[in-house]
Formats: C-alpha cells, sequence, structure tokens
C-alpha cells in the first residue's frame, strides 16, 4: 500500500499537495468546483492587519511559459478573514495554512497575535511579496532584516510558523538558517521573481509598480535548484514552490528534499490541477513500489 | 473535453466557433477557453454568444497568441471549456435595448433570444455598431423589433434613453460610459459588461478586480455585468 501522508514538523498532512497563496481565494470557488478535501492543505490568500485595496493598473500579464502578477495583497484584513472564512475552512478535512504579510513588524505582530487565538495549523509569514511598495519582501532580502522580524514573531505565537521565502533574498541559504535558527518550523520557497514589462507601443511600464511578479513554469529550474540549496543547508522541513504544473514536477521537488509541494499557478492552468496532481503522485508510488514518499525525498 | 463542429472565418480577424454538446450557460456568462497544454500559461475568457440544446458558440476576434490558436482549431478537434462563469445580465421588463460595439456583439445575440423568452419585455430594439464593416446582421434581425447599424459612428448617438426601462451594453469603455452618462437623467437602468484580464476565471485570484462605487469587484465572478452607474461613478 502506498500511502502519501506526509509530516510536516508536528503537523500531518494526508497528502504533500497545498495550494499556494493568492491562487486559491480561501477555498470556496474551488470547493465549487471539486472536492477539495483530496487535497493536502490550502494557503489562505495573503493577510494583512488591515483589509487592503490592492494595485491599481494592469494586474496580470502574461509571458511565455509564465504570468506576472501586480495584484499587491488585496484582502479583507485578519479580522474579517477570522469572521467570514475560518469556519468554512475548518469545516473541511485539509490543513489550513494562514499567510500573513505586513507592512511593518508591528503590524506582522498584531495580525500573528489575532491569529493565533484562533484554530489554524500553520502561519505562513510571507516576507517575499514584491508587490507591495513597504514592508513584504523588504524583510526578506538581507538575512538580519529576516532574523528580526522571525524572532519577534517565534516570541508571540505557539502556532507551526513557516517562513516564506524571496528568490530575490540576497542569500536565500542564509535567509532559510536564519529562520532556523530563530525557530521557525519550516520554510516555503520560492515566491515570485521580481519581474518587468514594458508596453513598447504606449512607451510605459505595463505595471504601475514597474516591477510584478513573474511565476509559472518559466521559474520552475531555478526554484528547485534553490529548494534543493535549502534542504541540503537546514534540517528544518521545506515546501516546495515554484511552478510546479503536474505531478512529476511535484516528484522532482521531493526528490530535491522538499517534504510538502505547493501549487500555484497551475491552478489558473486547470482547476483540478491539485489534484491531478494528487492523483499523479499515487499513481507513481504504485507503479514504483513506493511505500512512503521518505524512500524518494531528498535522494538528490 | 468536447468537439469542434465549426470554426468559421467571418471577417478579417473575426470567428465564431460552435462547440458540441449541451452546455449551461444565461446570456451574459462567459466559459475560459483552452485548446493545448501548458503554453499560454493561461485559458481565455470568451462570451456565450449563442446556445442551444446540442452546441454552444463563441464569437471572438484574433487579438493574440491564444485567440490566434483557438483560430486555427478545425472540425473534430478538442477543445475544454470551463464555466459558465460569471454573472450574467439580469432579468428585465418594459422597453428594452441592447448596444453592441465592435467584438462587444457578441453576448447580445444570446441576450437577444433570451429577452424574446421573457413575459414581461415589450420590445427590443438592438444597436449595434461597427468601427468598418456590419456582420451577423442578418441573424440579430430575427429577434429585433427594430435594428439600427451604424459603420463608423457612434453607435449611441442613434439612441433615445427615454425610450427605455433598461439598456443593455458590451463594447468598448469609452462607449459604455457614454451611455451611462447619457442615461443619467432618465428612468433607464443601464448595465455594461466589463472586459479584463483575467487568470483563474472563477473569482479567486483577484487580477481581473473593477472598481466600483461599492468597492472592488471580481469582474469575473460579481461581473463581468455590472449596473452602469456603480462602475462609471466618477
Amino acid at each position: 500500500m502506498s500511502n502519501l501522508k506526509v509530516k510536516f514538523s508536528s503537523v500531518e498532512f494526508k497528502n504533500p499537495v497545498i495550494m499556494a497563496s493568492g491562487t486559491f481565494g480561501f477555498g470556496r470557488e474551488y470547493g465549487e468546483i471539486y472536492d477539495i478535501e483530496k487535497l493536502g492543505g490550502i494557503c489562505s490568500k495573503g493577510l494583512t492587519l488591515n483589509k487592503k485595496a490592492g494595485n491599481e493598473g494592469v494586474r496580470i500579464w502574461e509571458t511565455p511559459s509564465g504570468i506576472m502578477n501586480s495584484v499587491g495583497l488585496e484582502n479583507p484584513g485578519v479580522e474579517e478573514y477570522i469572521k467570514k472564512e475560518l469556519e468554512y475552512i475548518n469545516s473541511l478535512d485539509l490543513i489550513n495554512i494562514v499567510n500573513i504579510s505586513g507592512s511593518t513588524i508591528e503590524d506582522y505582530k498584531e495580525s500573528v497575535s489575532i491569529i493565533s487565538k484562533h484554530d489554524v495549523d500553520i502561519i505562513e509569514l510571507n516576507i517575499s511579496c514584491p508587490n507591495v511598495k513597504e514592508g513584504g519582501m523588504a524583510f526578506g532580502i538581507e538575512a538580519k532584516s529576516a532574523r528580526e522580524i522571525v524572532r519577534e514573531i517565534r516570541s508571540i505565537t505557539r502556532l507551526p510558523l513557516v517562513i516564506k521565502l524571496s528568490p530575490n533574498a540576497k542569500d536565500i541559504i542564509e535567509v532559510a538558517k536564519v529562520c532556523e535558527e530563530e525557530g521557525a518550523d519550516g520554510v516555503s520557497l520560492v515566491n515570485t521573481f521580481k519581474a518587468m514589462a514594458i508596453d513598447i507601443n504606449r512607451r510605459k511600464n505595463v505595471f504601475n509598480n514597474t516591477y510584478a511578479g513573474l511565476s509559472g513554469p518559466a521559474i520552475k529550474p531555478i526554484a528547485l535548484r534553490m529548494v534543493h540549496e535549502v534542504c541540503k543547508n537546514v534540517d528544518i522541513p521545506v515546501m516546495g514552490i515554484g511552478g510546479i504544473t503536474n505531478w512529476k514536477d511535484a516528484i522532482e521537488f521531493i526528490m530535491a528534499g522538499a517534504t510538502c509541494v505547493q501549487v500555484g499557478t497551475a491552478n489558473f492552468m486547470k482547476p483540478k490541477a491539485g489534484l491531478d496532481i494528487v492523483n499523479g503522485i499515487e499513481e507513481f508510488m504504485i507503479k514504483e513500489g513506493i511505500k512512503s514518499l521518505d524512500e524518494i525525498r531528498g535522494i538528490i | 473535453m468536447a468537439k469542434i463542429i465549426s470554426n468559421e472565418k467571418l471577417d478579417d480577424d473575426i470567428y465564431i466557433m460552435k462547440v458540441e454538446g449541451k452546455f449551461e450557460g444565461e446570456m451574459g456568462q462567459f466559459y475560459m477557453l483552452r485548446a493545448w497544454n501548458e503554453y499560454p500559461v493561461l485559458s481565455r475568457p470568451i462570451s456565450i454568444h449563442d446556445i442551444d440544446d446540442n452546441s454552444i458558440s463563441f464569437l471572438y476576434r484574433v487579438v493574440g497568441e491564444g485567440t490566434e490558436m483557438l483560430s486555427n482549431l478545425k472540425e473534430n478537434d478538442d477543445i475544454e471549456l470551463q464555466g459558465p462563469n460569471g454573472n450574467g445580465y439580469p432579468e428585465v421588463e418594459g422597453n428594452v435595448a441592447l448596444i453592441g460595439g465592435g467584438m462587444g456583439i457578441a453576448p447580445l445575440f444570446l441576450a437577444a433570444k433570451s429577452l424574446k423568452k421573457m413575459k414581461n419585455v415589450k420590445n427590443i430594439d438592438i444597436y449595434l455598431g461597427f468601427s468598418q464593416k456590419a456582420i451577423l446582421t442578418e441573424k440579430f434581425k430575427k429577434y429585433a423589433d427594430n435594428l439600427v447599424i451604424n459603420v463608423g459612428g457612434i453607435i449611441i448617438d442613434e439612441l433615445d434613453a427615454e425610450k427605455y426601462d433598461y439598456i443593455l451594453t458590451c463594447g468598448p469603455e469609452i462607449m459604455m460610459k457614454k451611455m451611462v452618462q447619457k442615461s443619467k437623467d432618465t428612468q433607464a437602468k443601464v448595465y455594461v459588461s466589463m472586459e479584463k484580464r483575467m487568470a483563474c476565471g472563477v473569482g479567486a485570484c483577484l487580477v481581473c478586480t473593477c472598481k466600483t462605487s461599492k468597492g472592488n469587484k471580481k469582474t469575473c465572478k460579481d461581473g463581468p455585468v455590472f449596473l452602469g452607474e456603480d462602475v462609471f461613478y466618477e
């Protein structure tokens, strides 16, 4: 019998497939399309202390094998999430990961202390959003600022804490090590790559913020390399993210050392991408006689 | 997966695709179309042009790589349709005008057909504006009490808003905005169908946000049809 169960720090997932923040809302929309309880877990849309309207202008731009987005963390705010969404998500047999972002350490702390009073499985601390002017990715670029925020947050919550890392970090291995040293339960990587597009007819930036975040199959090989490097350098578990589109991609990330994988852009290609990946991993395990993913994790 | 019955070129870049099967869908709703695997990344949101017991049709213009790939599809090719998505036009009554500009005529054919079946609709006047050449006029004529065609001019100049209870529009934003302004002091309720770049198409990713007087709305889920005064309020 093949078993898809994975243990990420203290949290047990029924399978390693998680829907990435910002691509799955709070689960409701996809819940109308298929049985999302077949998934391992979902990461909420990035939440901030107060409601955010997000960025003006173009928010999405297609590139060869990728997309750039500049949503700018449009979200209802932590309190509204607790009021309107938490009950629904907790009614489902899923690991509920709440993604928290902010522009100051104080904002992050307040959001985390509010959410920590509620029934949530994991906090994913987003120090890697490239689409907001203040905060966001700024905390994830240098190991020093990452250390400071992880230390502060660790001191105020007992919930499993995963830090979402930026591929735009000066040294992503260093940032991951710092997260481990400061007591994070795990890291997830990578968020989107800072990217750009120019409308040559208008002679202007496509995005009002000039830069946006690149995701999708285009970034997969680089994301895979970063996950591999981080896995070789820390002992805490890793969630692999970056252009995972099918079950083969997911297996690659697990072989590179990831405990779980997050699926983002692929949800826009096929609404049931996550489900296909769960089924594909299971079929592969049966075919290869793999009883547990531990047998292939980090073999590269 | 569904099978394509036909994919006919109507004009320079304009095609009409008919797909086999019994599909759901109301006037003003859309489907996400995909006839490729991983590239391009995104599916293409296209409004329902017509629907019957064994087929669904889409009228579209080739504007980029995705629609170009759609235009190359032939009879019996496979296509994935995900939907129907969006809210669609509301049920209306009394005297109704439909105004389409350019590709905006696409959802209005199903709208005209649907209005014809609504008991409380008295008159259906259809106004179609084209920049260079009129298409599908004979088809629309069948469902119109009065059909007005304008080529190269401004379609909304042809219309007296006072005459209508409801005005359903789809076309360039500037056309819809002017229609909203023109109807401001009349009893006519104007509905607009917004076009935005989309990714998920189901309301999860927030890339197609439409700013309204009632806050941010998702064009794909809360729209694409909005009350005109809520969108063009400034």
